[in-house]
């Protein structure tokens, strides 16, 4: 009875936000064909399926062509700089527990410039959504080699072709103290990236997805091989992981059922070089996070502080010789 | 024990055959005297003098402490490099700076006394008590050194008394590395004349977590310290300080900034280890969670500084703490907030650069870094700090400008304060302190989150939670919407307006009253940690009868009114910083290629006066003494060319 009563709430309290809720006046200005469009689809979606009141979500980036997707969220935006959306998005997080926080960022702004703070972010495992477009190439600047590029990639950088291998983003966050949660998608299979969007908010800790996304300027049928050959794409299934249409199961035959406890395996798969498994990798729920941790048993209130300084000024006080003798 | 070879203090060198202590023995009266103890790293020289300090405190003296630090963990024992102490200036009066050279130095071996010497930090002819164990080291070397060292120092006509600590204190404790300190703190309570029941107690407090048995024996180290100085030294002083009148709190700069930052109503501090800055992170790490905040050690100095901008933006302004280098690391977050106008407070604690530069050292040389360092036009305030008690409060000023303003505000202290210790009026707290609670109310319909208004270049910020507020905050160039702009006017708009909240600030600013005379021939200039040294070496030459004045400015970006009228009615002016400037003497530099200090650079750009400067960058706090050479080198070179 009490169920029912609260999915009818929870029901009338759904059809407040639509799709246009969290479209904001500017339309996006990405190039035709980019992949971050379907991203941006697919956090909206997000929002309105999961009823995430605008002024509670908070989208932070970098820069980069990703970094731009905040401003066309109908939400609270950080555009902030390069590399730093990891270390700015902690500091919301840290005294703001109500706020649902996402993080959008590149190849060259997570895994280049903002390396450091991807690395520690993992480890500090807050609650909060990554989602790293990474179409393996600096786009905004007009063609640099990443560090995702493919060896061989001819750049304005590296015009005889990248010379060493890219950064694997998988293996690497899998290798990271207090992982918590890993996935890919691609930006090409819109239900599978709605789906892995949805597991990674509703995992509490730092929910990193990996998304492979087309740049179609500057990296035109980069993915072709595996868009055009279902075979090359590996769907993660779990009991409580990917739930696969009939539609997908039809074109996607190459699956596995992946336990996303299990880490060997998490990172034999994210190894793979000519397949592209998508769906979750890793998922453990136990992780402690830190902005939990560091939540305080109690607020701060006027007279906690008055108290609390007036106990640090006892300890290094001087009193006036009466009063001093009156305390003994 | 040999005493034989330490001719002049044999006779004392065993006090067994003493007789017991004069009682009553007349001790000269003086105005003050400066301290230092001087031992290897990790011998306790430090908190036998911040020990002393507290003691002659709850006295009534005036004092001011610094640390002698060597900047690594544990140097050489034995070493000029690793003197390791604390230098304490007591005064019947209250006292606002170091002061000059030192009075009287216990040195624990005599490297550590020859670092101190080559410095320049000893007065001729000052008392040296000596540990005199190393005569009779095992190691003929060192031995030698002693002596030799020893002898040099008497040639020098310094009054060296050798003492036989570690004997001393073997009698007491099995290891006299630990627990000399305490000795050494007895002697000096008996030279002083201070008060024994006032010294035990400051030994139960600085043991107070240890066992019964620790805090006897140091007790019993003390006493006998204070015994054998009394029946062996013929010296005495007493330092005559009124009674303590008002309750008072005595700490270093960098827990007073602690302090501060809890009394702000600031509930995030995000940091990066750095020296000299880092103390004061320990200290509120040691009590930020009691009262529910938090400090987040990052893991570099930019990301603390954008984590302090998320806290900030989240609610509630924050502060980030470091120095130099981590002020140069973070100089883009500091751009990205002064674009956005998110309120922060930075707090930088100065040490001598550029580079790695001097970790433990002083050097006023981040002004510039700090008013400039961001690339474009990035206006924020920034403030100094000029004794502790300046320190606890500045913080609580600089997150109301943050907030108000919605602004960057750089607190700049040093090194030099980092350390210091002094006595201030125990502050009385007051609920304005505190930031008010984080606004979560709906937005009105239609609001712009940049609707700066024209009279003062404000903008209300909308904070995350408020319905209807949403916008996209960016580091670009944006509009009243926090839309991305690249349009000319919209681009001035921004700059104009951010521009603007530094003039309207500016327009609340007094300036403080100058120190002297309202008129004269010479007006000394500063900022930050020199003003106590400065004032003091502008009474000296005022009782002199020179006209000498001088003004010190707490604000830095912007700076007050009036300045130009006050620097208008001297002859002469002149900054007095703790900074690099060319010397006027290189053959190289002429009035063309000559790179001023700092202030005296901001003040000749904007006042087109023709402002001097003195100062330098030794890594130490400039004396009172010297300023007041400085000064009068300048009137005398004035006066010649009047001539």
């Amino acid at each position: 009875m009490t169920a029912t009563m609260s999915q009818c709430l929870a029901q009338m309290v759904q059809t407040d936000y639509a799709m246009k809720d969290y479209q904001s006046e500017i339309a996006p200005r990405w190039c035709t064909g980019c992949g971050d469009t379907a991203i941006l689809t697919a956090m909206q979606r997000l929002c309105r399926d999961e009823q995430l009141p605008p002024e509670k979500t908070v989208c932070v980036s970098g820069i980069g062509c990703a970094s731009r997707l905040p401003h066309y969220m109908n939400a609270y935006g950080f555009h902030g700089i390069h590399g730093r959306a990891l270390p700015i998005a902690e500091g919301i997080k840290i005294r703001r527990p109500d706020l649902n926080v996402f993080v959008t960022t590149g190849d060259g702004d997570n895994c280049s410039i903002g390396a450091a703070h991807w690395l520690h972010a993992v480890r500090y495992n807050m609650n909060m959504v990554v989602m790293l477009h990474d179409n393996q190439v600096y786009g905004l600047t007009k063609k640099q080699a990443s560090p995702t590029s493919p060896k061989g990639l001819s750049t304005n950088t590296t015009p005889g072709g990248a010379m060493l291998n890219p950064l694997n983003p998988l293996t690497v966050t899998l290798g990271i103290s207090n992982v918590s949660f890993v996935a890919q998608c691609v930006d090409w299979i819109p239900d599978l990236l709605y789906e892995t969007l949805q597991m990674a908010y509703r995992h509490k800790g730092f929910s990193f997805i990996r998304i492979l996304q087309r740049c179609p300027n500057f990296m035109d049928h980069h993915f072709d091989n595996w868009m055009q050959d279902p075979a090359r794409t590996r769907l993660l299934t779990h009991s409580n992981g990917l739930r696969l249409k009939p539609e997908i199961s039809r074109v996607y035959k190459n699956q596995e059922t992946h336990d996303p406890r299990d880490m060997p395996r998490a990172l034999a798969l994210a190894a793979l070089s000519d397949e592209v498994p998508v769906g979750v990798l890793y998922r453990n729920p136990d992780v402690p996070c830190y902005d939990e941790l560091r939540a305080g048993e109690r607020p701060s209130t006027p007279a906690l502080v008055e108290t609390v300084l007036n106990e640090e000024f006892d300890k290094v006080g001087i009193w006036p010789a009466e009063s001093e003798q009156a305390e003994r | 024990m040999t005493t034989e070879g330490t001719q002049v203090f044999a006779e004392i060198a065993d006090p067994m055959d003493r007789v017991p202590p004069k009682a009553g023995r007349p001790a000269e009266v003086i105005e003050e005297h400066i301290v230092e103890i001087v031992s290897d790293s990790g011998e306790g020289a430090q908190r036998c003098g911040q020990s002393l300090a507290s003691i002659a405190a709850r006295m009534g003296m005036g004092i001011w402490t610094v640390e002698i630090i060597p900047a690594e963990i544990q140097p050489p024992h034995r070493s000029i490099a690793g003197a390791s102490g604390n230098r304490v200036r007591m005064a019947a009066k209250p006292v606002t700076n170091i002061g000059d050279e030192a009075d009287l130095v216990v040195a624990f071996n005599e490297q550590v006394l020859l670092s101190r010497l080559r410095a320049g930090e000893v007065k001729p002819g000052a008392t040296i008590l000596m540990e005199n164990a190393w005569e009779n080291d095992l190691n003929p070397s060192i031995a030698t050194a002693y002596v030799k060292v020893c002898a040099e120092v008497r040639e020098a006509g310094y009054n060296l008394i050798e003492v036989p600590m570690e004997k001393e204190c073997q009698k007491y404790v099995p290891d006299p590395r630990k627990g000399k300190n305490m000795f050494v703190l007895g002697m000096l309570c008996a030279i002083y004349s201070l008060d024994a029941e006032k010294a035990r107690a400051q030994v139960r407090y600085i043991f107070a977590k240890k066992d019964q048995r620790i805090i006897n024996a140091n007790i019993e180290l003390l006493d006998a310290g204070r015994a054998w100085a009394e029946a062996n030294l013929d010296i005495a002083y007493t330092i005559p300080a009124p009674p303590v009148a008002e309750e008072q709190v005595v700490m270093n700069g960098n827990a007073a900034l602690a302090l501060g930052t809890v009394a702000s109503g600031m509930e995030v501090c995000a940091m990066y280890p750095i020296t000299p800055a880092t103390s004061a992170s320990h200290y509120l790490s040691s009590i930020f969670e009691k009262v529910g905040c938090v400090v987040h050690q990052a893991e570099d100095e930019i990301s603390a500084c954008a984590f302090a901008i998320g806290a900030s933006y989240a609610g509630k302004c924050a502060v980030t703490i470091t120095s130099g280098p981590g002020l140069s690391l973070k100089q883009e977050a500091i751009g990205l907030a002064v674009m956005s106008e998110i309120p922060l407070v930075v707090i930088d604690v100065q040490r001598g650069g550029p580079s790695t530069g001097l970790p433990t050292k002083v050097e006023q040389g981040d002004l510039m870094s700090a008013m400039f360092g961001t690339h474009g036009d990035a206006p924020k305030v920034i403030m100094a700090v000029s004794s502790i008690e300046d320190c606890f409060h500045s913080v609580i000023t600089a997150r109301k400008i943050a907030e108000t303003f919605n602004m960057v505000v750089v607190i700049l202290s040093d090194a030099a304060l980092a350390t210091a210790q002094q006595p201030y009026k125990r502050p009385k707290f007051r609920a304005d302190w505190l930031a008010p609670p984080v606004n979560q109310s709906a937005v009105p319909e239609h609001a712009h989150p940049y609707d700066w208004d024209e009279r003062t270049g404000i903008a209300t910020r909308f904070i995350p939670g408020q319905p209807n507020g949403m916008h996209c905050l960016t580091g670009l160039a944006h509009d009243r919407d926090s839309h991305v702009a690249y349009d000319p006017q919209i681009n001035e708009e921004g700059l104009l307006n951010r521009s603007r909240k530094l003039a309207a600030f500016q327009k609340t600013l007094r300036l403080e009253p100058v120190h002297g005379g309202d008129e004269g021939e010479l007006l000394l200039l500063g900022w930050g940690s020199t003003r106590g040294a400065i004032q003091e070496a502008v009474d000296r030459l005022r009782a002199e009868g020179h006209k000498v004045s001088s003004l010190h400015l707490k604000f830095l970006q912007p700076m007050a009114s009036g300045i130009d009228k006050v620097m208008k009615r001297f002859d002469r002016v002149m900054t007095i910083e703790n900074n690099w400037n060319d010397p006027v003497s290189d053959p190289l530099i002429d009035e063309n290629n000559r790179r001023y200090s700092h202030l005296a650079m901001l003040l000749r750009s904007r006042w087109l006066v023709d402002v001097d400067c003195w100062g330098n960058a030794r890594g130490q706090p400039l004396k009172p003494g010297a300023i007041h050479d400085a000064a009068l080198a300048k009137l005398v070179q004035a006066r010649g060319e009047e001539q």
